[in-house]
């Protein structure tokens, strides 16, 4: 019985669609992972502090407006700032393949693009913890002393 | 991040907002650092006055709980919330999607969020939250707002952990059938129609109050005759549940949400139903708490084999459910006798 993993799905910057980051997060949530959801428009200072107070793994960041060059290191940035050295960040969504190594470079581990199975994203997750897909479901239970 | 237990909380208690969070996961995950933890913040608890908003999906209790931290806010008392979501019973995974509501207090040191999934336990709450709820008691903040999962008929666990019961209920729920099923409405402190602009929220108001009929047997038709239908629930001693309406996106009825908990925090101190209230719950949870222990310690002291056995016999009908567990206390009766009354030589 391990850890359960904690991942946030965030939206950072204006645009207003969050279709692609409400399938991501059923999918994680299907795969055993629990999964904060928090909603459109959210700032970067905004997504950190949530990462922050609800002690996350993983944050996944799925942004369509154009503006990841600017926004997704800035959460980075502001993660960092809190302290949160060891969470994971990854990407999703409108994102030029041009741009990747730049925001890889910024501390994004990995950009998925559209069409991504989200047994890729899963297995990623699981792979960057040491962990098998299968043992997600069990983990959790909490343990008696 | 260290992950001793004893560091985390004293930093917690200076204000490491990302020492609290490690530390509400290490009570989360159960296990001997948070038995450490949990002896050692249990001193400082005590202090926070705790509120649980319950109520059927869609009734608006995060939007509430929005609204109430802000109010809280606004007379400058610190406020934690715990939102408690439900874990699939197939995957273990949840989604947590409270926060999606509570966005106005994001940035402000005075507010912290936690979302819990339940991880299998049933009643509205998970297991670690009342454990949660005394952390952020223990660092100091002032109001705790405990929201519930939301299925609306079971989640009476929250009247074990909160001093003042909030049940929410909203237009257009299939409200009549919801306030009739026991359980829910005895646990209300206060009742809130939320959404009270929308159609609909007269009726749920009418419902509500002939439900709880204030003192009045209610007046039905029934067949197209007039027929009294007797009080369900008598009134608790001293305290009528008020009914509020309120609007929680525009803030509506709030100052009187928060008027009425005070009147009920009052009540509780001066009719001496507080005091009473805090000792039945404590005594209830150590009740609980030993029981989980003890079933541990019978786990562990037969043994995964023996129990499995236990249970193909109790499949094929040899032995009634009875005699199994006095089988069971009859084994671990020598463990706990020589350990705790060392018998004289």
């Amino acid at each position: 019985m391990g850890r359960k993993i904690r991942v946030l799905i965030a939206k950072p910057g204006l645009d207003g669609h969050d279709r692609g980051a409400k399938v991501i997060a059923r999918a994680l949530r299907d795969a055993g992972f629990e999964v904060i959801y928090t909603g459109l428009r959210q700032t970067p200072e905004m997504i950190a502090e949530a990462a922050l107070q609800e002690d996350v793994d993983v944050v996944g960041l799925s942004i369509l407006s154009g503006a990841h060059m600017t926004l997704l290191p800035r959460v980075v940035e502001e993660l960092r700032k809190r302290g949160l050295d060891d969470v994971l960040v990854i990407a999703g969504g409108i994102i030029p393949e041009e741009d990747i190594p730049a925001l890889k470079a910024a501390g994004i581990r990995e950009v998925f693009g559209p069409g991504t199975s989200t047994e890729t994203i899963v297995q990623f997750i699981c792979e960057h913890f040491g962990i098998r897909p299968e043992d997600l479901k069990a983990a959790g239970e909490p343990a008696l002393p | 991040m260290t992950r001793d237990p004893i560091t985390l909380f004293e930093r917690a208690r200076a204000g490491d907002r990302r020492a609290l969070a490690r530390l509400l996961s290490l009570l989360e995950e159960g296990g001997e650092a948070a038995v450490q933890l949990s002896a050692r913040l249990f001193p400082h608890t005590g202090n926070a006055y705790v509120i649980g908003i319950t109520g059927p999906p869609g009734s608006g209790k995060s939007t509430l709980v929005n609204a109430l931290t802000r109010a809280y806010r606004e007379r400058g008392e610190t406020v934690g919330i715990v939102a408690v979501d439900p874990s699939s019973p197939f995957t273990g995974g949840a989604l947590l999607g409270d926060r999606i509501r509570m966005q106005d207090a994001a940035g402000d040191p005075g507010v912290f969020i936690r979302s819990m999934a339940t991880r299998g336990s049933l009643g509205g709450l998970a297991r670690a939250t009342r454990e949660i709820i005394r952390a952020l008691d223990a660092v100091g903040f002032q109001r705790i707002l405990v929201e519930t999962v939301g299925a609306g008929q079971v989640e009476v666990d929250i009247a074990q952990a909160a001093d003042t019961v909030i049940v929410v209920q909203a237009p257009g729920l299939g409200d009549d059938i919801q306030a009739i099923k026991a359980g829910i409405l005895e646990i209300a402190d206060i009742l809130v129609v939320n959404k009270a602009d929308r159609e609909g929220a007269a009726a749920t108001l009418h419902i509500l109050r002939s439900m709880l009929s204030l003192g009045q047997p209610a007046v039905v038709r029934h067949h197209g005759q007039a027929m009294a239908i007797q009080r369900v629930e008598p009134s608790r001693e001293g305290w009528t549940p008020p009914i509020l309406q309120t609007v929680a996106t525009s803030g509506k009825g709030i100052p009187e949400l928060v008027e009425a908990i005070e009147r009920h925090r009052a009540y509780l101190e001066e009719s001496g139903e507080g005091e009473a209230r805090r000792r039945r719950r404590i005594a209830e949870e150590l009740a609980a708490l030993t029981r989980e222990r003890l079933w541990a310690r019978v786990v562990h002291q037969v043994g995964r084999a023996r129990l499995d056995g236990l249970v193909d016999q109790l499949l094929r009908r040899e032995i009634d459910l009875h005699t199994a567990v006095e089988r069971l206390l009859e084994e671990i009766q020598p463990c706990i006798e020589e350990r705790d009354f060392p018998r004289e030589a």
